[in-house]
């Protein structure tokens, strides 16, 4: 089908985008990518009457270093996040999980910071953004405020921001040498939305995890942080016994949704040994010195 | 209520000036108002890639793109693949290696190979395997599809290395 009649506004600051959102009200809606968005509205699942394209804003086009941060734009395509020499520097797992998103021309529209607003809960970049602990930045007609990542996602696609206020800024600290991350994921087809999927990372001190954070997605919803899994592997040296033990700590309490692509138990069995396989790989990631 | 942009954008070469509603897709916009009907419209909502052109280089989706947001780039459909008349090498390997039955992917298909075979000259088979993951065909079981991209890649060599040695080598 084809999208209903909505008005295209292309602000080109932050400040004209927030007093449009203001004005259109429940009308209004960002738009980013569009990569999931416009399905919606082509499908007139979604009817906007007012799009405020935030792509046309050129100041939040960018990707930056600072202060051991990784500083991401509202209008940063997903493709130049993945290329970007300082990203897979600062935040290796956000690069991994970035090619598990759609395909490359999904991602060469797509945007980080719009993933995290749209807030898919079988999406790679929130799971991401919340084993980081990502810090957002939220722009309203009522001014600036910053959030975590984990006070974000409040339910399936829906978030904590008010209405009319606008994501802008994602930012990634990085883990400190000696760290290892991973993002895995199954999905039924290369490209599409994750069964179920884990993003790890691990930091070791003489062999033994001193740092852990484990995020799911796919299995509930909104992306998951085992927080109960990451508490025992405190202290722990990673061998196989402790990582399949926190692999079931992570997985043991969720019940995740029964549909066309599996029943519960079958998620969560397969983010069980998602959840083993990802803290391996970052496991020998973090001895091997690589991050 | 019909909102409407004027645009000017870059379609094959040709620079391109035109008011369109905000709410037409980008495909819509080639197929209906330019007569582009290369760019095709298959599952409309982003899965398929049949609509697949690049944009300022890129590939994208048109089918869920809008054409308003196409304003100032440059759009490359599978029309501006061949020039003179003759067809790309990509074409050619398509033709000579029966990559395509009833055609629907294959302006999508020729597009993102293009791309790709631009990032990666000398693919792998896996490469080229999952570079096509975008785009889905029907008919082929994809294997020809493959056979032609990497003889393409090897045509392609070919041809830029014919020309990269004429002016440094030229006949005795």
């Amino acid at each position: 089908m084809k999208p209903p009649p909505f008005v295209y506004h292309a602000p080109t600051t932050v400040a004209e985008a927030v007093t449009l959102l203001d004005e259109t009200g429940e009308e209004g809606q960002v738009l980013a990518g569009g990569q999931s968005l416009i399905p919606l509205m082509n499908f007139r699942l979604a009817r906007p009457g007012h799009l405020v394209d935030v792509t046309s804003i050129r100041d939040l086009d960018y990707v930056r270093r600072e202060d051991g941060r990784l500083r991401i734009g509202a209008a940063t395509r997903q493709a130049a996040v993945e290329r970007d020499p300082a990203a897979a520097e600062q935040a290796p797992l956000l690069v991994e999980a970035l090619g598990f998103v759609g395909h490359e021309p999904i991602r060469h529209r797509g945007t980080v910071v719009g993933s995290l607003a749209h807030a898919d809960p079988a999406a790679e970049i929130p799971a991401v953004a919340l084993a980081m602990d990502a810090e957002l930045t939220a722009v309203g007609a009522r001014g600036e405020r910053r959030l975590a990542a984990s006070e974000l996602f409040t339910g399936p696609f829906s978030t904590s921001l008010e209405p009319g206020e606008l994501l802008t800024e994602a930012q990634f600290t990085a883990w400190p040498p000696g760290s290892g991350h991973a993002f895995l994921e199954f999905a039924r087809r290369h490209g599409d939305f994750a069964v179920a999927g884990a993003a790890v990372l691990l930091h070791l001190d003489g062999g033994v995890v001193d740092r852990a954070a484990i995020a799911l997605c796919g299995v509930a919803g909104t992306p998951v942080r085992a927080t109960e899994a990451e508490r025992r592997l405190l202290g722990e040296r990673p061998t196989p016994a402790v990582v399949e033990a926190a692999a079931e700590a992570a997985t043991a309490g969720l019940t995740p949704v029964s549909d066309v692509h599996g029943s519960s138990a079958y998620r969560r069995q397969v983010a069980r040994a998602y959840v083993r396989r990802a803290l391996a790989l970052a496991a020998e990631r973090a001895q091997g010195g690589t991050r | 209520m019909t909102d409407r942009h004027r645009i000017a954008l870059t379609v094959n070469g040709r620079p391109c000036e035109a008011e369109v509603e905000s709410r037409r897709l980008l495909v819509d916009f080639l197929r209906e108002d330019l007569g582009l009907k290369g760019a095709h419209i298959g599952c409309e909502h982003g899965v398929c890639g049949t609509c697949t052109v690049l944009m300022n280089g890129e590939s994208i989706r048109s089918c869920i793109t809008f054409a308003v947001q196409a304003n100032g780039s440059s759009i490359l459909t599978v029309e501006g693949l061949s020039g003179d008349g003759r067809l790309h090498p990509l074409q050619e390997a398509f033709w000579d290696h029966q990559a395509l039955q009833c055609g629907y992917c294959t302006p999508g298909m020729l597009l993102r190979a293009y791309e790709f075979l631009q990032e990666n000259p000398r693919p792998t088979p896996d490469q080229v395997r999952a570079a096509i993951a975008s785009n889905l065909c029907r008919c082929t079981g994809y294997q020809f599809i493959v056979e032609a991209v990497l003889d393409a890649a090897r045509r392609l060599e070919t041809a830029g290395a014919g020309r990269g040695q004429e002016p440094a080598a030229p006949r005795a």
